[in-house]
């Protein structure tokens, strides 16, 4: 038990070209990592990216213990075919002609320089994966180990967004604005996942009851804040979270539809038998690097305590209700029902959860140093809530953006309906940092930082080094040419004068660490003697 | 000392001084924001109107 735990974050942008408003989101989110493949490119000429290998994707696999039938599911769902742009009959003599050149989209396995093929997904250098999911471009963090790591590698996300979409702009595709939010506040909403492994002897009834009311009360400290309430943005008013609204049950498989506060997807993209991926879609995009370390860190102690038997025994009479009755109220005063006849606020239902992981660490003597802070954090932040939220304005997302709506909203005597207001919104998640307004807030220290843009661009080149991302990170930097495919968990090579492609499988997510293959890299192995040496570590 | 001991030392030492803060910084917080909407009419998009409309997105998971 502790606060540290394998975890993947992943972020959908919006994406926008202002100068051409109805121009197709496929479209210009494949502009972006087309390139970004273009640019890695040119920093190296052993492209370090291959194509994403689509063969070990199960979406449809239910974590209650059966699948869901092709023919049932919507087509967003499935996950595991290479999205085309001639899909939806948009990849159009007007949408080539929207980028300049005669762009096609070909079976790229890592942009050559004289190649005219659009990428649409790749695996970086840093172990990520960036692609394009149905209308957004995504960024898949790596797989770290602790939840500053996972903070660290979701800001290089944000980071490599903004390097591709400048790139974009420069090889001609024209002003491409992408935003860290969830919603275009009209009516749709875009996900910021996270991914959690657990062992897969935990009873997955026993993660609903556990995790349920800490969901639908963390947003508290990790809500990214929205102005507009309702699906259809009915009401002009302040709330904590950007997705709350976009809820509608409490547990099932869809992502896109009928969105669950628990989601069953069951595709460990490891082992099988030894794991679970808890995929987690319920949480807001951060640009806050507290607010991130919070949402992760504190989601890894409940989890642990979960796989102990020890969550508090609390359950929400109407867990949907609850997640927007909490999202609605920037006082933090709402009290939610639960079973037994108690009402209690979100930060009464956060404290339950801090006690039970507190009592555990003590009495255990876990004393790491990711857990102790998250620990402290935690304790920190909800005694700053409950004495007003206002104190934690330098800490946490919504706040910080709540604090500069009213702010910007007295000043001008404007209603939370004037469209500068709306503007404020929208630009507070803009990535561009001399524009986006969480930017330029953090910039005048208004906003605490843990990493400095140096670790970040560190981060954006290189793969953590205690999870299996260390492999593969290293190897597309190494072998990228000789990698024709890639995923989670496999890499594949065409070895020259090899008449077969070799694949070699890493379905242990914590092997292929540094410990354990950072020597291969030490040395200047040919490509062939480098996939002996990686079959010999198996 | 290999390079990861290191790296992981500088970050524990790190994690051990900002908990030890206490994290209320809300004067310099509340003078960042002053700050920013005294500027903001530069930084703000100025086609409000048009350009929150133009917003328009997808759904997406």
């Amino acid at each position: 038990m502790s606060a540290r735990r394998l975890v993947g974050l992943e972020t959908e942008y919006g994406i926008i070209r202002p100068n051409m408003p109805k121009a197709n989101a496929t479209v210009l989110s494949a502009q972006i990592v087309d390139a970004y493949a273009q640019l890695v490119a040119e920093q190296d000429s052993a492209a370090k990216a291959a194509r994403w290998d689509y063969s070990d994707e199960s979406p449809l696999q239910d974590a209650r213990g059966f699948a869901m039938d092709r023919a049932q599911a919507h087509p967003s769902q499935l996950t595991d075919l290479e999205p085309g742009l001639d899909d939806e009959g948009i990849w159009t003599a007007e949408s080539i002609a929207l980028d300049g050149n005669d762009a096609h989209l070909g079976s790229t396995l890592y942009q050559e320089k004289e190649s005219t093929d659009v990428v649409m997904n790749m695996v970086l250098g840093n172990g990520a994966r960036l692609y394009v999911d149905h209308a957004h471009p995504e960024y898949s963090s790596p797989e770290s180990m602790t939840p500053r790591d996972a903070v660290l590698w979701d800001q290089a996300g944000d980071e490599v967004m903004r390097r591709a979409a400048a790139a974009a702009q420069r090889m001609g595709s024209g002003e491409l604005l992408l935003y860290k939010n969830n919603t275009d506040n009209k009516s749709v909403s875009y996900g910021s996942h996270e991914n959690y492994l657990m062992p897969r002897g935990i009873e997955f009834s026993s993660i609903v009851r556990g995790l349920t009311p800490f969901f639908a009360s963390r947003q508290i400290f990790c809500g990214a804040g929205r102005v507009g309430q309702g699906m259809l943005n009915e009401r002009a008013a302040f709330q904590v979270s950007q997705r709350a609204d976009f809820f509608e049950a409490e547990v099932g498989l869809e992502t896109t539809i009928n969105r669950p506060i628990i989601n069953t997807r069951d595709e460990p993209h490891a082992n099988w038998d030894k794991y679970r991926r808890l995929h987690v879609i319920i949480g807001d995009a951060n640009l806050g690097q507290i607010s991130t370390l919070l949402r992760v860190g504190t989601t890894n102690l409940v989890l642990s305590l979960i796989e102990a038997g020890m969550a508090p025994q609390l359950e929400l009479v109407e867990p949907v209700l609850a997640l927007q009755q909490i999202s609605h109220d920037p006082t933090l005063k709402a009290k939610v029902r639960l079973r037994g006849g108690v009402q209690l606020t979100a930060i009464e239902i956060q404290r339950h959860y801090l006690h039970a992981a507190e009592n555990y660490c003590a009495a255990r003597g876990i004393d790491d140093p990711d857990t102790t802070e998250i620990l402290s954090r935690w304790a920190q932040i909800l005694e700053l809530l409950e004495r007003d939220p206002m104190d934690a304005a330098d800490q946490i997302d919504w706040i910080a953006k709540y604090q500069l709506v009213n702010g910007f909203a007295q000043r001008h005597q404007l209603e939370l309906s004037d469209p500068r207001v709306a503007m404020l919104d929208l630009q507070w998640a803009d990535l561009r940092t001399d524009k986006g307004l969480y930017y330029r807030m953090a910039e005048r220290g208004a906003i605490q930082r843990i990493f400095s843009q140096q670790e970040i661009n560190q981060a954006v080149a290189s793969p953590p080094e205690d999870t299996r991302a260390y492999l593969r990170g290293m190897t597309l930097q190494r072998y990228a040419p000789y990698v024709v495919a890639a995923n989670w968990d496999a890499l594949s090579f065409a070895v020259p004068g090899a008449r077969k492609i070799s694949r070699f499988h890493m379905p242990e997510p914590l092997g292929g660490t540094r410990a354990q293959v950072g020597e291969l890299f030490d040395t200047q192995l040919e490509i062939a003697e480098f996939i002996d040496e990686l079959a010999r570590r198996r | 000392m290999t390079q990861e001991s290191f790296s992981a030392r500088r970050s524990t030492q790190n994690q051990q001084a900002e908990t030890e803060q206490v994290q209320v910084n809300t004067t310099g917080q509340s003078a960042g924001v002053d700050d920013l909407l005294d500027e903001i009419d530069s930084v703000l998009e100025s086609n409000a109107e048009e350009f929150v409309r133009g917003f328009v997105q997808k759904g997406g998971q």
